[in-house]
């Protein structure tokens, strides 16, 4: 091999790899965008659950969040496939179903999704918590129902306050995506090594990948900047 | 229902509100300091000093404070509340509560609008979201409101860009938009600054002039005078004294009352 790049082994069809390595482009950010999709969601309500929460709710939220933040997630993410798919599929078996085969994408989902609920928890109880209690009265006050007054007070009071931590789960869920390649999920980091092994370009390969996630970054910042100034719509700027 | 009646136990909190539109004033005979009654179209002008209980007093009528004894009707309906484990009480009947709220207007010392809404936003987002109405039917009667408080051209700003008078009649734009069967103030003038006080001020007077059902916990002894049709004076969580108001400023009886009224006039 005399020359790092040969920018031919990145076309589109073969002998080019263009189209594999775009394809796990996608499925890393179906993993990420699906991931944060679901720890949003667990976010919501593991904050209501912390704030609103009975004793045995709240006990059960910070033991869920404590062991989130506390173990490396590689870890993490190895235990709840394996652990998760094993008990997925003898439950199954056990209610006569035979074995399942949850497929990796789900799979995926499922534990980027519980890692970035346990962080986002945090983030949205912390915006809760700064929203000034009055608003959220006020809602009460008129006779609004419980989750009336989430979904059109308490959230969209706390948004601005949880943009900044919830801009960087994101971030650390398309980075995130890229530890699935150890459960053999063929994400862009995992499709990248096929490529550079086969062909032996590694730094073009590695390099091309980190292209790609950058990308991927500067349109999420773009779109997260234009979010926030949206949410921050009807604030005082603080400058 | 048998007549309100609440005893005040150490240091709890006792609350006895009787709105009864329609209905005589109607007090026990011995249980005047603990209750009070507004009729339709009655303005009670709630005074007293700093920590008397005069929010307290007002946030039982809608429960945003839980009475620790009595009871709290409105038209007729008594909330239903009942024993918690430490004695308190407690919702009984959540749908109950948030049916009454719904027709209970409140305007807060410090505004309490949603900042992420509108002026407009603000004033239709109760009766779509919570009463059901239609939004174009909504947006109407906002776009009214808003005039009559002098807010038509600021319709779409956001409320943290007005000043505190704007505000505060946002916030009673808000509250006319469901029609309240009484309207319930606490201090609506005391956050903001001198020059503002008037504008808001005006505001309530015209409401007063249409005989809305109005509680209304003030520090402007002039205005409660002149507007009011029933004046309560707290003193350390208990009505010390209530009656009209020639009555309360002009001849007031307990001692307490006396040295208020001439500490802030
Ligand atoms: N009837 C009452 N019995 C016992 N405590 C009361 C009573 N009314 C008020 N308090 C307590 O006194 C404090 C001040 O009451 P608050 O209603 O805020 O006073 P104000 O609005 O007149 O300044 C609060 O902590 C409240 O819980
Ligand atoms: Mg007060």
């Amino acid at each position: 091999m005399t020359t790092v790049f040969d920018f031919s082994l990145l076309a589109y069809s073969p002998p080019g790899w263009g189209k594999v390595l775009l394809v796990g482009f996608l499925r890393s950010i179906e993993l990420a965008a699906g991931g944060y999709l679901l720890g949003i969601l667990i976010g919501i309500a593991g904050a209501s659950g912390k704030l609103y929460g009975n004793k045995v709710v709240r006990d059960l939220l910070e033991i869920y969040t404590m062991v989130i933040r506390a173990v490396p997630e590689l870890v993490l993410m190895l235990l709840f496939y394996y652990v998760g798919t094993d008990l997925l599929s003898r439950a199954s078996s056990a209610m006569g179903f035979g074995g399942v085969n949850i497929d990796g994408l789900t799979a995926g989902i499922l534990v980027i999704g519980l890692v970035q609920g346990g962080y986002a928890t945090e983030v949205f109880r912390g915006a809760i918590l700064a929203i000034p209690r009055g608003q959220i009265e006020a809602a009460h006050a008129f006779g609004m129902p419980p989750g009336k007054v989430l979904r059109r007070v308490t959230l969209p009071a706390m948004t601005p306050h949880a943009l900044p931590g919830m801009a960087n789960l994101w971030m650390i869920a398309t980075k995130d995506t890229a530890l699935l390649a150890v459960i053999d999920f063929s994400e862009l980091t995992l499709v990248t090594r096929q490529a550079a092994g086969a062909t032996q370009y590694y730094i073009m390969f590695f390099l091309a990948a980190g292209v790609l996630y950058l990308a991927l970054t500067l349109v999420s910042n773009f779109a997260l900047r234009r979010f926030e100034r949206h949410a921050r719509r009807g604030l005082v700027p603080a400058r | 229902m048998g007549a309100p009646r609440d005893e005040r136990t150490n240091g709890k909190r006792t609350c006895n509100r009787d709105t009864r539109p329609a209905q005589a004033i109607r007090l026990p005979r011995g249980s005047e300091r603990y209750s009070l009654t507004a009729n339709q179209g009655d303005i009670v002008a709630i005074i007293g000093g700093s920590g008397s209980g005069k929010s307290t007093l007002l946030r039982c009528i809608n429960l945003l404070e839980r009475p620790t004894s009595g009871e709290v009707a409105i038209q007729g309906e008594t909330y239903r509340l009942r024993s918690a484990r430490h004695g308190d009480l407690e919702i009984a009947d959540r749908r109950q509560v948030q049916r009454i709220r719904a027709h209970l207007g409140m305007v807060f010392q410090n505004f309490n609008l949603w900042p992420h809404r509108t002026v407009l936003e603000n004033v239709i987002e109760v009766p779509i979201h919570v009463l059901g109405m239609k939004r174009d039917e909504a947006i109407h009667r906002a776009e009214g409101l808003l005039d009559r408080v002098g807010l038509g051209s600021k319709k779409d700003m956001y409320p943290s860009f007005m000043s505190g008078g704007q505000q505060q009649r946002t916030a009673i734009a808000r509250v006319l938009a469901v029609d309240p069967l009484a309207i319930l103030f606490d201090e609506p003038t005391s956050a903001l600054d001198p020059e503002l006080v008037g504008e808001v001020l005006a505001v309530i007077r015209d409401l007063a002039a249409e005989h809305r059902t109005m509680l209304l916990v003030t520090h402007e002894m002039a205005f409660a005078r002149d507007v009011a049709s029933h004046v309560v004076f707290l003193r350390e969580g208990i009505i010390e004294e209530q009656g009209p108001p020639e009555q309360i400023f002009g001849d007031p009886r307990s001692p307490h009352l006396k040295q208020f009224i001439s500490s802030v006039a």
